[in-house]
């Protein structure tokens, strides 16, 4: 089976679907038109960039080059869980909690993958190194976003409970711990969601992209599933770092909820 | 009673500043309830967190002339219990925050033990602002920082939670700082009173 290659026109054409949603939610004074525009904008051109990216990393496999795209993609990711936040941490922690969380579960289940499963020559091939990161560090990053934002959230709405615990002598790990524990729940429902669904209801968009492109079914089906757990394992495990981690600088050393360490997004 | 013990004061708070109050001095003796008066908003209940070590601050404070940074926070917290104005539940029902009840000081306070059933959020103002009380006592803490304990409380529920500390001040020989805005329970139940500026506190003529 060949590929047929979409041209200009047709991406035209599917973009005209994006301009009449926009023109939509303006009738609809939905305040979100703008947002999707820039949004479609930025899909487009931030694709087209990683495809002339890719196109010269497929063309020169280096590992240099691929922790450099890598390190990019992770930066990225990084500020977007920052921007996410409704109360973020101040200082480089608001930064720092969810790209160091993102860099330990997104990378080590890529690298593990990479060197045990998919065990491509050399481990780091871009063909295979650069999507697996971006599909893991695309949905760790959404689950970590989720979970951060709702731990700081009832933090601040839970102010009074977790202080009366802490006041009663309950240790800091069990005042917050009934929130903590929603946190990391809200942060995996997606991609628990997204598992139970896979088939079913919904084809993932790597396996419908590998059909697409003239995979057999099988073939890009046992490729989702490998995904799939990947990034349950990926999330699952960034989102308890991220939350673990935050839930810890919500207090200081003597045990007192410092939400003062939290500030509210412009 | 040792010399060493019969100088060593039982709370002892040395340059304690909380954010913009302070610095404050104060000593409590065991067994002594202190209470402390001033215009509101001016620190009061600034100046009890502080101590709690539930806010951020300088300076130190001593319990039986041991350092609170020398113990775990947790374990400062049971032995200077802090009862803030407004209480705070984060289970269902009332018996899921107690660990035991002490039937004598639920009737003291004018509860049964039908209370301990009942959902939090069917507790009225007056029964969660007792019950929060007796919460607290479950740590026999030795020092007790209680914040307007009975405001909103009706004078029989008042009377009742003064009773109560009073048993419980002389059964364990707890200390007691004690916010108050009126002056006849300040009369009542206080050995020494004192006033706070948001600065420092001053000794109140008896």
């Amino acid at each position: 089976m060949n590929l047929i290659a979409l041209d200009g026109i047709d991406l035209a054409i599917a973009s005209l679907l994006v301009l009449a949603l926009a023109g939509l939610s303006w009738i609809l004074h939905l305040g979100i038109g703008r947002q999707m525009l820039v949004a479609s904008l930025r899909t487009t051109i931030q694709l087209l960039l990683i495809g002339l990216v890719l196109k010269l990393l497929f063309a020169n496999v280096h590992l240099g080059w691929v922790v450099l795209l890598a390190s990019v993609m992770l930066l990225v990711a990084g500020r977007e869980v920052m921007v996410r936040q409704q109360r973020r941490f101040t200082g480089t922690w608001g930064y720092a909690l969810g790209a160091l969380s993102m860099f330990v579960s997104s990378f080590l289940v890529t690298i593990l993958a990479l060197t045990m499963l998919i065990e491509a020559q050399p481990w780091y091939t871009p063909q295979y190194a650069i999507p697996l990161l971006g599909m893991l560090l695309g949905n760790t990053m959404n689950g970590i976003a989720l979970s951060v934002d709702r731990l700081t959230q009832l933090a601040w709405q839970q102010r009074r409970q977790i202080e009366a615990q802490l006041i009663l002598g309950y240790d800091w790990n069990d005042a917050i711990g009934d929130s903590r524990r929603e946190a990391m729940r809200a942060g995996m429902i997606p991609i628990v969601n997204a598992m139970a669904a896979a088939g079913v209801v919904s084809l993932p968009g790597m396996m419908t992209g590998q059909i697409l492109a003239g995979t057999p079914p099988v073939e890009a089906v046992k490729y989702q599933i490998l995904i799939m757990f990947l990034i349950a394992a990926g999330t699952g495990f960034g989102t308890v770092l991220a939350v673990w981690a935050g839930s810890r600088r919500l207090f200081d050393q003597r045990q007192r909820l410092r939400l003062d360490r939290l500030r509210r997004s412009a | 009673m040792s010399a060493k013990e019969s100088v060593i004061p039982r709370l002892n708070v040395r340059d304690l500043s909380v954010h913009h109050i302070g610095p404050v001095e104060l000593s409590v003796e065991k067994g002594e309830c202190v209470c402390i008066a001033g215009p509101s908003g001016i620190g009061k209940s600034l100046l009890l967190r502080g101590i709690a070590d539930i806010e951020p601050h300088d300076g130190e404070v001593l319990l039986d002339g041991v350092r609170a940074t020398t113990y775990a926070p947790p374990q400062w917290r049971r032995q200077v219990g802090l009862l803030p104005a407004e209480s705070a539940w984060w289970l269902e029902t009332v018996a899921e925050h107690f660990t035991t009840v002490d039937e004598q000081q639920l009737q003291t306070l004018g509860l049964t033990t039908s209370i301990l059933g009942t959902p939090v959020s069917q507790a009225s103002t007056g029964e969660r602002q007792r019950l929060a009380l007796l919460r607290l006592l479950q740590n026999q803490p030795k020092v007790l920082l209680l914040d307007e304990p009975t405001s909103g409380l009706d004078p029989e529920n008042t009377k009742r939670v003064e009773t109560l500390l009073q048993i419980f001040r002389q059964q364990h020989q707890a200390s007691i700082l004690w916010i108050s805005h009126d002056p006849s329970q300040i009369r009542r139940v206080c050995d020494r009173s004192l006033t706070f500026n948001g600065r420092s506190l001053t000794e109140q003529a008896a």
